[in-house]
């Protein structure tokens, strides 16, 4: 901040103290008091209504007791490692695409991209028509004289998860691209000049030279493309329902189910608990790698 | 040299029929099929008939051209029980998304600008925290927020929603509005305070007509983000109110009677529309919504 040291007093700026009320409550009340008001209650035995009766680590207990739980831990690791490879990947192939100094650059960057405008429910839904066996890209192929052929991961337990992520990287890759596209454009057309005087071809100056530069980027769209992996509610609702039997659950979805249909309160509040760790573990080694060196860089 | 001067400029265009463009091209243009073919599918599902539905391939073109399912999505396709369509869906979410945007625009500004040129001591802190906040999983403060519009009396109302809305917008909102204040002039603020304006004297006669490009941006960013909540929507409103994408997931999603695909993809692109249109109109402003959320700095 340019402004240099003034006396301290209460009133200083009052106006702009009032003007930010707003900003003060939600960041004190909401982000942070109602956080530790679900961590503190996950230590109490609630059910359909909050009650303060401690229970220890119990709720935790039977959390990691219950299968629909592990299954939906394993579900979004399982997700999350290929989410993040396969968007990664495909927004970087895509930006690279696209800056090739291409025609018609711009549509295909809006073709990329719109999906990205949908809500999660416009896209699972759409996803669950494609993906329909009797109707979908299934009974398409087997018109065609494939009649055996095989492909509605939507109605197998081992395959739906693949289902949905088809849509999810359909839905967000068009996010990562923008991102990759950016930081490829930000890069000194001199490192190209170099590379090609020096004989290294396309792919290779790609990987091995532009990649590299573009780390504060890939570390931007990792805790983007995280974050959104974690939250991961609305897709599941509407492409799957968790289904078929448990095999797309996710820990947003088991957390609602608890909350709000359950009556099992104590629960919700222990599986978001746990959520907040696994973000916690993903956002404190951001932080210190984004702002660890500068002090004040907000 | 002289030449380059009137000529085209910049190095010589390379022809199209090159190996590498081939590579290039064709890759790109398979990778489009694959963002395509959903709306495709959707498009023409949608002017199908249930029989034609029925027989044809979801790819094939209607032969009998009907817009049928989408008056049916409109007006009549049912949520178990009820059959009203999607149209008090559109309503409920022009109803909510309307002021939820106005509000949460109107507060994240004066928070940007409060942050950007009347710094007090703890803002900082106040603007870190809000920050992280937004990374912290909705799940956490659902129940509590619950619990804090029950005892304001009023949850499941419209106000709830817009309080709730105007929340969660905050972080992304005031950090875009603080940055983009930070970056004019220093001299303008300087100057109108010499000329004894004040804190709103500045904000709405300096600095308010000077950030339509930001507000632009802001408008593009929560009416599509808030169009297309789905949790919130479900959480904090009763059925009557619900918004179009949870009233959607119910007509799609309802187990009760035959399915009409036709009439469900006509519904899913009916509520899909609003933000397409934004994005197709804004085109580049969209973009700089995203990364102005993504790139922090």
């Amino acid at each position: 901040m340019s402004a240099s040291k003034r006396p301290n007093f209460l009133f200083q700026n009052l106006a702009s103290k009032i003007a930010s009320i707003p900003m003060i409550l939600t960041a004190v009340v909401i982000f942070v008091g109602c956080t530790l008001w679900t961590v503190a209650y996950s230590f109490t035995g609630s059910r359909l209504l909050p009650r303060w009766r401690w229970v220890g680590l119990d709720q935790y207990e039977r959390l990691w007791e219950t299968d629909r739980w592990m299954i939906s831990i394993n579900n979004l690791i399982l997700y999350g490692i290929l989410m993040m490879l396969f968007s990664l990947a495909l927004g970087f192939l895509l930006a690279a695409l696209l800056d090739q100094k291409i025609r018609g650059e711009n549509v295909f960057r809006t073709i990329f991209l719109y999906p990205y405008a949908l809500s999660f429910v416009v896209t699972g839904l759409t996803w669950q028509w494609l993906l329909n066996p009797d109707f979908g890209v299934q009974k398409l192929v087997r018109d065609l004289g494939w009649s055996r052929f095989e492909f509605a991961p939507l109605t197998n337990n081992d395959w739906a998860i693949y289902g949905v992520l088809l849509a999810g990287l359909w839905q967000g890759s068009g996010l990562v691209m923008v991102l990759m596209l950016a930081g490829l454009r930000g890069i000194d057309q001199d490192v190209w000049k170099a590379a090609r005087v020096d004989g290294i071809s396309t792919w290779k100056t790609y990987i091995f030279i532009v990649l590299p530069m573009m780390r504060p980027i890939f570390v931007t769209a990792v805790v983007l493309v995280a974050t959104g992996i974690i939250k991961i509610f609305d897709l599941i609702v509407a492409q799957t329902d968790g289904g078929p039997g448990l095999s797309t659950e996710v820990p947003a979805k088991y957390v609602y189910d608890m909350m709000f249909s359950s009556q099992n309160l104590g629960q919700g509040f222990a599986a978001s608990t746990t959520m907040l760790l696994v973000v916690l573990v993903i956002i404190i080694p951001w932080s210190f790698y984004e702002f660890g060196g500068r002090r004040d860089a907000k | 040299m002289q030449n380059d001067m009137i000529g085209p400029r910049g190095p010589k265009p390379r022809s199209i029929f090159r190996l590498s463009n081939l590579v290039v091209y064709g890759t790109i243009t398979i990778l489009a099929l694959y963002y395509l073919a959903p709306l495709y599918v959707m498009v023409v599902t949608s002017l199908k008939s249930m029989s034609e539905v029925r027989i044809g391939n979801v790819f094939a073109l209607p032969v009998n051209l009907t817009f049928d399912p989408w008056f049916k999505a409109w007006s009549s396709a049912c949520t178990g029980l009820k059959c009203e369509g999607l149209m008090g869906g559109f309503l409920n979410s022009v109803i909510i998304t309307v002021p939820s945007v106005i509000v949460s625009i109107a507060i994240a500004s004066v928070n940007g600008y409060a942050l950007a040129n009347w710094p007090y001591r703890g803002a900082n802190i106040f603007f870190t925290i809000l920050i992280f906040g937004a990374f912290v999983p909705y799940q956490l403060m659902l129940y509590p927020i619950v619990i804090i519009l029950r005892e304001l009396g009023v949850f499941g109302d419209l106000a709830g929603l817009v309080i709730v809305h105007s929340i969660f917008g905050m972080p992304i909102l005031t950090l875009i509005f603080r940055n983009y204040f930070s970056s004019l002039p220093a001299e303008l603020f300087k100057a109108a305070r010499i000329d004894g304006a004040g804190f709103w004297g500045i904000f709405f006669k300096v600095m308010l007509p000077m950030s339509l490009p930001i507000l632009v941006v802001a408008i593009i960013l929560q009416v599509t983000g808030i169009w297309n909540d789905f949790l919130f929507g479900i959480v904090y409103t009763r059925p009557e109110s619900y918004p179009m994408t949870v009233q959607l997931n119910n007509i799609v999603n309802s187990t009760y009677g035959e399915k009409e695909y036709n009439v469900n993809m006509a519904a899913t692109i009916i509520t899909g529309l609003v933000p397409l249109t934004i994005y197709f109109i804004s085109g580049k402003l969209f973009v700089r919504g995203i990364a102005a959320g993504a790139v922090k700095g």
